[in-house]
């Protein structure tokens, strides 16, 4: 049991970043006080939050380029309602936020369970199709930090302990879908369908409508993610986020999640995450140009799918481990 | 994703009945729709030079299609493409400020585009990674080395002899990329549909392991496969870099999504397996044409990605549309 936590793919990752927080505390021992790594994860959220979405829906076979144009839309459109009727309460400014992003991802989830589009092939498409649609109802015109209403920018920002709101909705969603995923029939559904298609159609689980559902949630944590992005940074434009979805695949990637599907989990997307994350904060501060951080993370995403591929060789796929275990 | 059911029909349809019914036909239609409706929607449409200008808009990236319909019909994909262009393209602005001439800045073009084939058909083949993942990771980092070098710099002073690839004229209105573009586009035709390789790429997309035991060499083709698409997207960089006469990390942005686009309109299964190269040729028209009608008609280019993305779902979702609604 010791030897299976010790091994597993999500402590390899945590020393990992162990690692690394000492090599970049060595030289500037500021990196690791609890308040700049507090920033380092408030400013990592998003990417947890769509690590999440995506790791569904790779789990299931399929990919998901579409979230950051997504989260863009979504962003937009919120922000427009904002200036529009600045007095809205943010409650409701939340669930337009999600509501909107799960339509998105229903869309993407209906084209692929019941057109049975190739997920890449429709992804991209309505990647382009978002972006576009930004542009024609922003008029390519920017939504400026002096047009939001006080309210909508101080709501992600509001400090609890610590840690802005934006960094406690990012933890509560780790919790919530590490019980979705590891406690309820939709969560272990995921899992099925992306191991092992047809045994999971025999088993009774329909694949299509579970694709369906991973697109959901995928969409639903991007139309969040977006009103928090463009309140957060008090700013709205058609190509914020832009090529961000590459970010959440590699996270991914790196937090161990398998492209064939059936494989991942919660905190491995976490660990990911966070891991892109204090590489990109951690850039500035010990003085490489910011112009490394694409290349340092298609380099990261290389390294982590070949040793993901090494790992995953000898043991194949399985899907109960505890029934393994026990037999 | 469902598996699609072969049916072997107990007599095959006449081959000119198959041929009128085939997807490269109806595109075909598509594009002389285009054509026509574009001449009546614009003044300045039906005009030798113009049209000359309007086929830049796919030569180049019709260069790599080809390569990749190839790629994606043996049932892989290659997303750093665009990647590949920013990196030869940086490479070879760096030789220009060494003082390297045009022979030279050519060699490079295809030694980096040839190299960054390499690197992902050897990551693919070697450690049989999925070429999704590793294309994806190759796409930042390839790109990334470019803002490495170049920051928010850019690289200028290309000889004049070099610019001719891109700006060059054969004949009155035939740009030299045109006459590349067609000869390619044989050269691919002819490698597809009339080689041992060609018929090698269709095993492996339809049954890889079936071909494996047919004694093709899978992953050496596979990898040949990487190869000739890294080189495509070194001709595609030689060929831009002299049209802009610059090159910045940003150049070719989003172009793998719109040659990924032109070989899936194309009539090529992303699942691989099918598709022709007058498919691709005839999608790169379409894709030309409707880009640069729109663009006469001052459509901004955000919009046109619409159009783009809404092709790329339409063409596959109407004939899985039509099929189940005569089904019923």
């Amino acid at each position: 049991m010791l030897k299976r936590l010790i091994t597993s793919r999500e402590a390899l990752l945590v020393g990992a970043i162990v690692l690394l927080l000492a090599l970049i505390s060595s030289r500037f021992p500021g990196f690791i006080t609890p308040a700049n790594l507090a920033n380092v994860f408030n400013d990592t959220s998003p990417l947890i939050l769509l690590a999440i979405g995506q790791m569904i829906v790779i789990l299931t076979k399929c990919i998901d380029l579409s979230v950051a144009a997504n989260l863009a839309l979504t962003g937009m459109v919120v922000s427009m309602v904002n200036v529009a009727a600045p007095g809205l309460p943010i409650i409701v400014i939340l669930v337009i936020a999600i509501g909107l992003g799960t339509l998105l991802g229903m869309i993407n989830g209906v084209l692929v369970w019941k057109l049975a589009i190739p997920p890449i092939v429709v992804t991209l498409g309505t990647m382009t199709i978002f972006r576009g649609i930004i542009f024609v109802i922003s008029d390519g015109k920017w939504v400026n930090s002096h047009e939001m209403s006080p309210a909508f920018k101080a709501f992600p920002r509001t400090e609890l302990l610590g840690l802005p709101v934006l960094g406690w909705i990012a933890i509560l969603a780790v919790i919530v879908f590490t019980i979705v995923m590891t406690r309820t029939t939709l969560g272990r559904a995921f899992y099925a369908a992306g191991g092992n298609p047809h045994a999971a159609t025999y088993a009774g689980i329909n694949v299509g409508k579970t694709q369906f559902w991973a697109f959901t949630i995928s969409g639903a944590l991007a139309g969040l993610t977006g009103y928090l992005w463009v309140s957060r940074f008090a700013v709205s434009y058609v190509d914020i986020a832009g090529g961000f979805e590459l970010d959440v695949v590699a996270a991914c990637v790196i937090g161990g999640v398998s492209i064939m599907g059936g494989i991942g989990t919660v905190a491995g997307a976490l660990l990911g995450a966070l891991f892109l994350g204090i590489i990109k904060n951690a850039l500035p501060v010990v003085d490489i140009s910011p112009f490394w951080q694409l290349a340092i993370s298609g380099g990261a995403i290389i390294v982590a799918v070949a040793l993901n591929a090494q790992a995953n060789r000898e043991k194949g796929r399985i899907i109960l481990k505890r029934a393994e275990q026990a037999s | 994703m469902s598996t699609t059911e072969r049916i072997i029909p107990d007599r095959l349809r006449s081959p000119l009945e198959q041929r009128l019914k085939s997807w490269e036909t109806l595109l075909l239609l598509v594009a002389i729709g285009i054509f026509i409706a574009n001449s009546l929607a614009s003044p300045y449409f039906l005009n030798a030079w113009n049209l000359s200008d309007a086929t830049f808009n796919f030569t180049e990236k019709a260069m790599i299609a080809f390569a990749m319909a190839l790629l994606i019909i043996s049932g892989e994909i290659d997303l750093s493409v665009a990647s590949i262009i920013a990196l030869a393209s940086t490479a070879m602005g760096a030789a220009v400020q060494m003082g390297v001439g045009t022979p030279g800045l050519v060699m490079i073009g295809l030694g980096v585009g040839l190299l960054c084939g390499a690197f992902n058909g050897v990551l693919v083949t070697r450690l049989g990674l999925p070429s999704i993942v590793v294309t994806i990771g190759t796409m930042s980092l390839f790109r990334g080395i470019s803002y490495i070098v170049l920051g928010d710099q850019a690289f200028r002073g290309y000889p004049a002899s070099f610019s001719w690839f891109g700006q060059g004229y054969v004949w009155w209105v035939i740009s030299f990329e045109f006459v590349l573009f067609a000869i390619i586009a044989v050269i691919y035709a002819v490698l597809l549909h009339k080689t041992n390789f060609g018929r090698a790429v269709y095993a492996i997309g339809n049954n890889a392991t079936g071909a494996m035991f047919s004694g093709i060499r899978v992953q050496r083709v596979k990898f040949i496969l990487f190869l000739l698409t890294g080189l495509m997207s070194g001709v595609a960089a030689i060929c831009l870099t002299a049209r802009l006469g610059s090159t910045r990390p940003s150049i070719a942005t989003g172009w793998e999504l719109e040659i990924v686009t032109m070989v899936v309109l194309g009539g090529v299964s992303i699942l691989g397996g099918s598709g022709t190269i007058v498919g691709v040729v005839i999608a790169a028209f379409v894709m030309g044409l409707v880009t640069f009608g729109l663009g006469l008609l001052n459509v901004p280019g955000i919009v046109m990605s619409i159009v783009i993305g809404a092709l790329l779902i339409g063409v596959i979702a109407l004939p899985r549309l039509w099929s189940m609604w005569r089904a019923r």
